[in-house]
This record gives structure tokens, sequence and C-alpha cells, in this order.
């Protein structure tokens, strides 16, 4: 049986917490990247050419069925073996933001299919531009229905960024380990990881559900949207 | 060398991380399918202290990162006596986690059986063991099925986590013989493909299999 350690973890909490700032910053940058790239797969899959809405349409099914750690070491490692190096920032950046732009793209392409199709004709029928479509009269439906999604991964993609440390990105993870491996104590760098993506997913989880009935609200819908 | 002299080489490590990678999934996801209807059914008990346990184990597992939970397992439960191989860590840490995610699927299936079911059921007399049995629970399983799917290939992905703790799976195959050839696209490019054809050859027609069985059997087909 071993001891928890004070005067210990209070030696290692403040390099943690830098790591955390390095966590949430990898998150935010990867969540950017998702939310346009799963955009632009959702509108390619969209156009009136069967071939390249297939093609997008595979790529993407490709991406969400591998693993995403084996992404971020291929990402890594086949750019040196075509003369391209990329830092491991870089290149995990590039695997988690494309990553979760394959689920995000699905989530948009669900909320665009879940606008009643009368909304569109009724578009056409009143002239609209394309634009004016978009913007007045199907986005504002549209977002209510991907919002629940879009949140799960922002909470997703925060939770996943520990994979980063495998390519040596120095975030939360990759801190405690080289805390570990130096110290020998697991205990207390390992539990503080694991409270601290408690302490940021479970309120952010909840901020998220109360910003969608917020929404709701906003936009005179009823629960059932 | 060309892909085919690699593929002649090194095919059959990836055989046999192929296989392991199928046995975890196997073996972790009847842990996680146990875990999920035992914390799923808890969950919506009507007695305190048992739906407590249940929201409190989803959300610590949901609320936590996949990694940090193995090396948890892996590397701080043996500081408390409990030393596991690296094999068993990885399936408990894969099948106990996944089964968090699960237990929600089981709540929201039972909970779209309609109220009407569980009225008649009621009218008719049934006592509640026999009611979940043979009314609700075939009903919520046929609803559940598709979400599961999905579930079941996030499993499969989370198991190349586990070649993080040494253990000899695809990943950690790949890993490997990047690390002794540097033929990097093409250790990693395979390992890809052997998941992705696991993901979309065999889970996927199989789950839509079973989803076919089920709804025939509850008479929706």
């Amino acid at each position: 049986m071993i001891e928890w350690r004070w005067e210990f973890t209070w030696e290692i909490l403040p390099r943690l917490l830098e790591g955390t700032l390095y966590t949430l910053l990898a998150a935010g940058i990867g969540y950017l990247i998702a939310l346009v790239v799963g955009l632009v797969f959702a509108l390619l899959q969209r156009t009136p050419s069967r071939v390249l809405s297939r093609v997008v349409r595979e790529i993407v099914e490709f991406i969400r069925s591998t693993p995403l750690v084996l992404q971020i070491f291929f990402v890594f490692y086949v750019g040196p073996q075509f003369g391209v190096s990329l830092s491991p920032w870089t290149s995990g950046m590039i695997a988690i933001g494309l990553h979760y732009a394959a689920y995000l793209s699905e989530v948009y392409r669900a909320a665009l299919d879940g606008v009643p199709k009368g909304q569109w004709e009724a578009c056409t029928a009143l002239n609209l531009s394309p634009r004016q479509t978009y913007r007045d009269i199907v986005l504002p439906q549209a977002l209510p229905i991907a919002l629940p999604g879009m949140g799960n991964y922002l909470v997703g993609i925060f939770k996943d960024t520990p994979m980063l440390s495998v390519i040596g990105v120095a975030e939360l993870m990759h801190t405690a380990t080289a805390i570990g491996s130096n110290s020998y104590r697991y205990l207390e760098p390992y539990t503080i990881v694991g409270l601290i993506f408690l302490l940021i997913s479970l309120p952010t989880a909840f901020g998220l559900r109360r910003l969608e009935a917020w929404v709701r609200l906003r936009l005179g819908m009823t629960r059932q949207g | 060398m060309t892909y085919f002299e690699f593929l002649g080489e090194y095919g059959p490590r990836f055989l046999s991380g192929a296989l392991l990678t199928a046995l975890l999934t196997l073996l972790a996801s009847m842990l996680a399918i146990a875990v999920a209807f035992c914390m799923g059914l808890m969950r919506l008990s009507t007695f305190g202290p048992v739906r407590w346990i249940a929201i409190v184990y989803i959300e610590f597992f949901r609320g936590t990162s996949l990694l940090v939970q193995l090396y948890w397992i892996y590397f701080v439960l043996p500081l408390f006596g409990l030393t596991l191989d690296n094999f068993t860590a990885g399936v408990l840490g894969v099948g106990l986690n996944l089964g968090a995610y699960g237990a929600e699927l089981v709540r929201g299936g039972i909970q779209s059986v309609p109220r009407g079911q569980w009225e008649a059921s009621l009218a008719l007399n049934m006592s509640p063991a026999k009611r979940m049995w043979r009314i609700i629970f075939p009903q919520a399983l046929v609803n559940m099925l598709p979400p599961w799917g999905t579930l079941l290939i996030e499993l499969l992905k989370g198991t190349a986590l586990v070649a993080l703790i040494s253990v000899a799976d695809l990943m950690f195959e790949a890993r490997q013989i990047n690390g002794s050839t540097y033929l990097s696209a093409e250790a990693f490019g395979t390992a890809l493909v052997i998941y992705y054809v696991f993901a979309r050859f065999i889970i996927s027609p199989f789950m839509r299999w079973l989803e076919g069985v089920m709804a025939r059997k509850v008479g929706r087909a």
C-alpha cells in the first residue's frame, strides 16, 4: 500500500496546470480546424457531382473507422519519409483536426438533412438567393439540431488530446508521464490528471446543455425542436 | 523494397497483431456489454443509492480519457497491490470505459419504449421482472442496436491505445515495424487499412444482420 504525498502534489501541480493550458490550446485549435474542414466535408457531399460526393463520403468513413492514435503516428512519420518534416504540434493538430472534421461533417449533414424539404422548396418558390436561403431560413433551423453533436465532440476532442503525447506534444498527459518516469511516482500525477479532466469536462458538458436550451428558447422552439 | 516484398516479410506480424486486436475487441466488448446493461439498469432504479452509484460510474468514466484510465489501471493500481498484466489491464480499461457509454445507450433504449407498453403489462398483472424481460427489454434492444454498432467501432478504435502499455496488438506491431524499417507509410498505412476492414466489413455488416434478426423477432421486419 502506498500513501498519497501532499508535498509532492504541491510540487508538481504548477507543471501539471501548465500542461493543462497546452491541452486546452490543443483542443481549441483542433476544434477550430475540425469546425471548418468538417463544413467543407459536409458541403462537398452535397455537390451535384456523384463522384466527388462518393469519394468524400468514403474518406469520411475511413477517418471515422480507424483509430486516432494511429492517424497521429501516420501524419507524424509519413511526412519525413517523403522529405516533409512536420513538428509534433503541427502533425498533431492536422491529425486530430481531420479526425474530428469527419465526425462534425456527419453532424452538419444530419442537421441540414433535418431541415424539412418544404422549407427549401418554399425558399425556391419565394425566389430567395442561396445566400438568403442558408442565412435566414436553413441555418437557424439546422443549428439547434447540430448543437448537441457539436458540443459532444468539443468535449470529445478535449478528452482525446492525451493521445498527442505519443508523438511528444507537451500537453498534460505528456507532463504527467515525464514526472512519473523521473520520480518513479505515478499515483499523484496520473490521479491529478484524471481529476483535472473531470473538473473540466463535466462542467463543460453541463454548460453546453444549458447553451442548447438557451438557443432553442431564443429561436422560439419547443423542447422537441 | 516493393510493397509486396514488404507484405511478404511483415505480413505474418500484421496478422498476429490483427488477431490480438480482434481478441481484445471481442473480450472488451463482452465486458462493455455486461457493464452497460448493469449500469444502465441501475441508472433507472427508483432506489436512490443504486441510481447514484451508476451516475457516478458513468460520469466518471465518460468524463476522463480512456488513455488516462488505462495508464491509471496499469501504473497506479499495482501501487495498491493489484498488479494486472498488460493484456488484462487493456481489456479492463477499454471495457469499463466503453461500458459507461453503453450504459447511456441502454438507458435511452429502455426509456424509448412507449409508456403504453409499461401500462399494458401492469394491467396484465405481470411481475416487474417478467415485464422487463418479456415486454420492455426486447423492444428496447431493437431500438438501441444501431447506436451500439457505432459504439463497437469506437471500442475497436479504443483497443489501439492498449499498444501504449505494450500489448502486441496491430497498432503495436505497426509501430515496431516502422521503428525497424522506417517505411512509415507502408507500416501505418497497412494497419489503418486493416482497422478499416474490421470496422466496415466485419463489425458493421454483423450489426446490420443482428438488427434484422432482432427486428424480425419482435415482429417489426
